[in-house]
């Protein structure tokens, strides 16, 4: 008995030596799916921190007087919860003093307590559900506009379109949590929802759903989903005989669901958080920057890279990596990023976030107004 | 003629009336076949040897920190959980030889409950140590229900109606948010009270004689505790008449009935506790992520349970925990296939995580055309299934086989 | 009226690819009394196929028809090749094991098929080319198009050949001969393992005209999209009475019809309680139901042995 307590204290005290030995180096975390069908987004995410770290490393940065680099320690979550609460130990165990990600709402929200439970900030670049946020954590950021701006920014756009409005989620907590966010602003516009019908993140058989919608002659259907079931709905909507508009969330404002949908892509309507890339304040001056490294930016890019400056630039302004001392100077963030200005709630969510919509013209997304953020005044 | 529902009575009894004694004279002594079947043979060595693996039990989690970072100290506490769950659907697949494609409903129906009555969900935050069973025992009761009406039906029939009522469950969960909000529905239920231990959260890091026990470490001796238990409980149920009864309906359904065995209730006996250990699973698991949703509860997850206990071997349970272990772990391990590829071909052909299911349905097929009984087969099936003789192994499986039909 | 006539023919348009499907479990079933996991998974395989296939032929100018034969041809050569091919390495040296072996490398099977596919393919969605030009008709308030038409129009042919084929051929009298007891139909000179094999191939090619008739009517094909749809129509099958052709065509149909209207009417009926979330319920509802009251299905005799 007593030696196993004295390995187990030479295990640990080993462990705590070694990580005492780095100290002129501050590690920050980046996690996203680097494998799997989200790779090339992950790798979007990684890319975008890494430019803003180079960047402020190059500018020779003191913390406390103390000359410091910047690393990344760059994990992959592969999109996946479980993995995604292993890799958040790792990072903590690692000695991370922020962490960038995730990407998925379902990876983030796990991950999230642990890295409070170990009071370590999170700027999520990616992450849209509502309850990431909500929890009660103090640690939880984002620099992207939630679901709920964006069910609103949809409801009320809608509801512009016409009072009928009819809804379809495919009961995935995205789909979901952007639905209720769009039937409470609908309602709130003085719209009415005359059907809400559901279906599933699997299916492709619509008819049965759409001809009861149909037959509650809406103005305008919103599907909170993904584009490959936005695809084929719309196309068995056409197939119907129903002119209604459609709209759609970010899961569907996509290329895939104009390849996929065809011709009755034509006019659909979908909303994304944030401004194009192209009316971003540092729009035009990342993609080149970004480009130059490497190569073209998918989504996340931007805001990963603002994720990165926001926490960085917080620990620089309270003189310390450690997360005690700058949390108060993260929660009191007001910078103006590559994406627009940052400042949070008192949730941490970004404040007043943006939100765009698109339509299909001649086959080809076409922003056509953006809704909250600064753009709106 | 024994009363009907008798030998439900019985199998609780016995694995509640267990003394002491018994105990280490039998089942520890089993559990050596841990370590080698020669050390089963001399009690003596036999206790050593069951010494030195507990004590290495002990200090394991500190010894994978060490050698590979406590990231492998939370793979190992879901390695654990894996065990309890392989070791229950064992029950049903190993020694009833029922095919229960539905498993994860179970798991979920575990999980669920923790996390409604200790969550902000409605505000419940009963304590765990009442959940757990509880939750248990609720699973049971699922096991049961589903049971009872559909154990008459033959092997297949029951394989495909168990694998419905798992993805009934799944929907349900997933869309019980309204009109009343009961599981939260898609969004899943967060903020999941913890296992606590004199008022303090297993999640946080405490200090413990100037030792610090992180999350992952309190975590790993929690379940390695119960699935000792579960083990225990496993052995005990393989060696008792219920056991017999088990093996008796796996191998031959009408000889067994003609032997005065009430077969539909021993079935549901094996349905039943197979569901308690799912249930056990499902709670601990809702303790130990905060956090559940639908999404963790689909039949994949059903059919990863299954490659435990076929690939380690069916019926046999240090099988059915190497092949638990295993599983666990074989993505952790795939994550280096990435960089392998990298270096041998220049670039990544097959992305690592793409492979881990292809690799365990290559898994079934080959273990299943080629060595039926596991990696790990229990010395008694590996008799019966590859005798010395090769002319033998096919007579006795043709008479099985013909009797089976 | 309108709607709940539009409701039984989406119902009747999606039994029918049901029904196609059912086929292949009912045939496998009915022979060898296996459920064929794998079978959803060639279904899969066939849209696949077909779409790459086309895709590829209408990029290079090749004309429509041509191009819709050659992807159709391609798609039953891959999907006869591979469920022989199932049926030979993973089914046949386990046909006289217990019962739980063929049932679980039947899962393995179709796990391996479809991450095969993934990997060959890719996780993305492929799109049917716009090759079909849409046409709408209208009556008495509902619409039908003339690929919904076309649907039928092949699975009802197609559905008739094979009746044809198991009653009036050679091949099929020996596949019932087998159906009713192997070992006897051999000593009458069967060559059982031939039928076995045509068996599988003749579902097989079944299952690949389904796939390429589901990729054109939903404009999208996906490695995943075979597991669900074999599960419903396995429960087609059993509703129908498995083993049992005709059953499988009934049932198939029924199915799609209880679907469309439970998905349509379920919220109306029960006053918001039940939504059209519960859509894919019923399949298992009914499989479930069938099973435990009426394990012969509705047209199959009744079955004496079921323990």
């Amino acid at each position: 008995m007593k030696s196993k307590l004295l390995i187990a204290l030479m295990l640990s005290s080993a462990a705590w030596a070694a990580s005492a030995a780095a100290e002129t180096t501050v590690k920050v975390g980046v996690v996203a799916p680097l494998t799997g069908p989200q790779a090339h987004l992950g790798k979007d995410i990684e890319n975008g921190a890494r430019l803003a770290v180079d960047a402020i490393n190059a500018s020779k940065p003191s913390l406390g007087g103390q000359p410091v680099q910047f690393s990344l320690m760059v994990e992959d979550d592969q999109a996946d919860p479980k993995t995604a609460t292993v890799v958040a130990q790792k990072l903590v165990d690692e000695g991370a003093k922020g962490v960038i990600g995730h990407l998925n709402s379902g990876a983030s929200i796990p991950a999230s307590r642990i890295y409070a439970d170990n009071a370590i900030p999170q700027v999520s670049p990616a992450s849209t559900a509502v309850a990431y946020t909500h929890q009660g954590f103090k640690t939880t950021f984002r620099v992207m506009a939630n679901d709920s701006q964006q069910g609103k920014a949809l409801g009320q756009y809608a509801v512009k379109l016409g009072k009928r409005v009819a809804v379809v989620d495919d009961r995935t907590a995205y789909g979901q949590g952007l639905i209720d966010q769009v039937v409470k602003a609908v309602k709130e516009a003085g719209g009415e929802v005359v059907g809400r019908e559901y279906t599933t993140d699997k299916s492709t058989d619509f008819t049965a759903i759409m001809t009861s919608i149909k037959a509650k002659k809406p103005d305008v259907v919103v599907f909170g989903g993904m584009d490959p079931q936005a695809a084929p709905m719309v196309r068995q909507m056409r197939t119907l005989g129903m002119k209604t508009a459609f709209l759609g969330g970010d899961g569907m404002q996509s290329a895939e669901f104009i390849k996929l949908a065809g011709s009755a892509a034509e006019g659909a309507i979908g909303s994304s958080p944030g401004l194009p890339l192209e009316k971003m304040p540092g729009g035009a001056g990342f993609t080149q920057r970004f480009g130059e490294k490497f190569g073209k930016v998918q989504i996340y890019a931007p805001f990963a890279h603002d994720a990165a400056v926001v926490l960085i630039q917080a620990m620089l302004k309270a003189g310390s990596a450690e997360p005690a001392q700058y949390l108060p100077e993260l929660v009191k963030t007001q910078i103006d990023g590559v994406i627009g200005p940052i400042a949070f709630d008192d949730k941490g969510d970004l404040k007043d976030g943006p939100v765009t919509l698109y339509q299909v013209k001649d086959g080809k997304w076409q922003a056509v107004e953006t809704i909250g953020g600064p753009a709106a005044n | 003629m024994m009363k009907p529902g008798c030998k439900g009575r019985r199998a609780l009894v016995i694995f509640i009336c267990v003394n002491l004694r018994s105990f280490a004279d039998n089942s520890f002594l089993r559990m050596t076949n841990f370590l080698s079947d020669r050390i089963y043979r001399d009690p003596r060595i036999a206790r050593i040897a069951f010494v030195a693996l507990g004590a290495l039990l002990l200090v394991l989690p500190f010894l994978v920190e060490a050698g590979l970072g406590r990231t492998w100290v939370r793979i190992l506490d879901f390695a654990m959980l894996y065990v309890m769950l392989a070791l229950g659907l064992n029950i049903v697949v190993g020694y009833a030889g029922l095919l229960d494609l539905g498993y994860v409903a179970f798991y979920a129906v575990g999980a669920y409950f923790y996390a409604i009555l200790a969550s902000p969900q409605f505000g419940l935050h009963l304590p765990w140590w009442a959940l757990l069973p509880t939750g248990a025992g609720i699973a049971c009761l699922f096991g049961v229900m589903l049971g009872a009406p559909t154990l008459r039906l033959r092997g297949d029939y029951l394989a495909i109606v168990t694998l419905g009522f798992g993805e009934i469950i799944r929907i349900f969960l997933n869309n019980l948010n309204a009109p009343v909000n009961v599981t939260n529905g898609p969004q899943g239920i967060n903020m999941i009270d913890p296992v606590t231990l004199g008022g303090a959260a297993l999640t946080r890091p405490m200090d413990l004689f100037g030792l610090t026990i992180s999350g992952a470490h309190a975590h790993y001796y929690l379940f390695l505790g119960l699935t000792l238990l579960v083990v225990f409980i496993a052995f005990r149920l393989q060696d008792s008449r219920i056991g017999r009864a088990w093996a008796a309906i796996r191998e031959d359904e009408v000889a067994a009935e003609a032997m005065g065995i009430n077969t539909r209730n021993v079935k549901l006996l094996a349905f039943a506790m197979g569901a308690t250990f799912g249930g056990l699973g499902g709670g601990l698991f809702a303790a130990f992520q905060g956090f559940v949703s639908p999404e963790s509860f689909t039949l994949m997850e059903s059919i990863m349970i299954l490659c435990m206990v076929v690939l380690g071997g069916m019926g046999h349970i240090p099988g059915v925990i190497l092949g638990a272990l295993l599983v666990t772990m074989l993505p952790e391990l795939l994550r280096y296939i990435g960089p392998l590829q990298q270096e041998l071909i220049g670039h990544v052909v097959v992305d690592p995580s793409d492979l881990r299911m292809l690799l365990f349905g290559i898994g079934l097929v080959v273990v299943m055309l080629f060595r039926p009984q596991g990696l790990w087969p229990s010395p008694v099936r590996a008799r019966e299934l590859k005798p010395d003789n090769p002319d033998q192994v096919h007579q006795e499986q043709e008479a099985l086989y013909d009797a089976e039909r | 009226m309108d709607v709940l006539l539009q409701q039984i023919l989406n119902g009747l348009i999606l039994g029918s690819l049901y029904a196609m499907v059912a086929l292949g479990y009912t045939m496998v079933y009915g022979i060898l009394e296996l459920i064929n996991f794998a079978h959803g998974e060639i279904v899969m395989l066939g849209a696949m196929v077909a779409v790459s296939v086309l895709a590829l032929l209408t990029a290079l100018g090749v004309p429509v028809p041509l191009a819709l034969l050659a992807a159709l041809t391609a798609a039953v050569a891959v999907c006869v090749a591979t469920g022989v091919l199932v049926e030979r390495v993973a089914y046949r040296p386990l046909r006289n094991a217990p019962r739980l072996a063929p049932l679980i490398t039947a899962i393995g099977v179709s796990i391996v098929l479809q991450n095969l596919a993934m990997i060959f393919w890719g996780r993305q969605y492929l799109s049917f080319p716009p090759v079909l030009d849409i046409q709408i008709y209208e009556f008495a308030g509902a619409t039908i198009t003339n690929v919904q038409i076309l649907i039928v129009a092949v699975a009802a042919v197609t559905m008739g050949g094979l009746l044809l084929l198991v009653q009036r051929t050679r091949l099929g009298r020996a596949m019932r001969a087998t159906a009713q007891n192997r070992e006897v139909a051999g000593l009458m000179g069967v060559d059982v393992n031939r039928v076995i094999a045509a068996t599988f191939a003749v579902g097989s090619a079944l299952a690949a005209v389904a796939g390429l008739l589901i990729a054109a009517y939903y404009g999208i094909a996906h490695y995943n999209m075979g597991f669900i749809l074999g599960l419903k129509a396995f429960s087609a099958a059993v509703l129908g009475g498995i083993g049992n052709i005709p059953g499988a065509l009934l049932g198939g149909l029924l199915l799609g019809v209880i679907e469309s209207l439970g998905a349509g009417y379920i919220g109306d009926l029960t006053g918001g309680f039940l939504g059209s979330h519960y859509q894919d319920i019923f399949a298992f509802f009914i499989l479930i139901l069938v099973l435990i009251f009426r394990p012969s299905g509705l047209l199959g005799e009744r079955v004496a042995d079921r323990a």
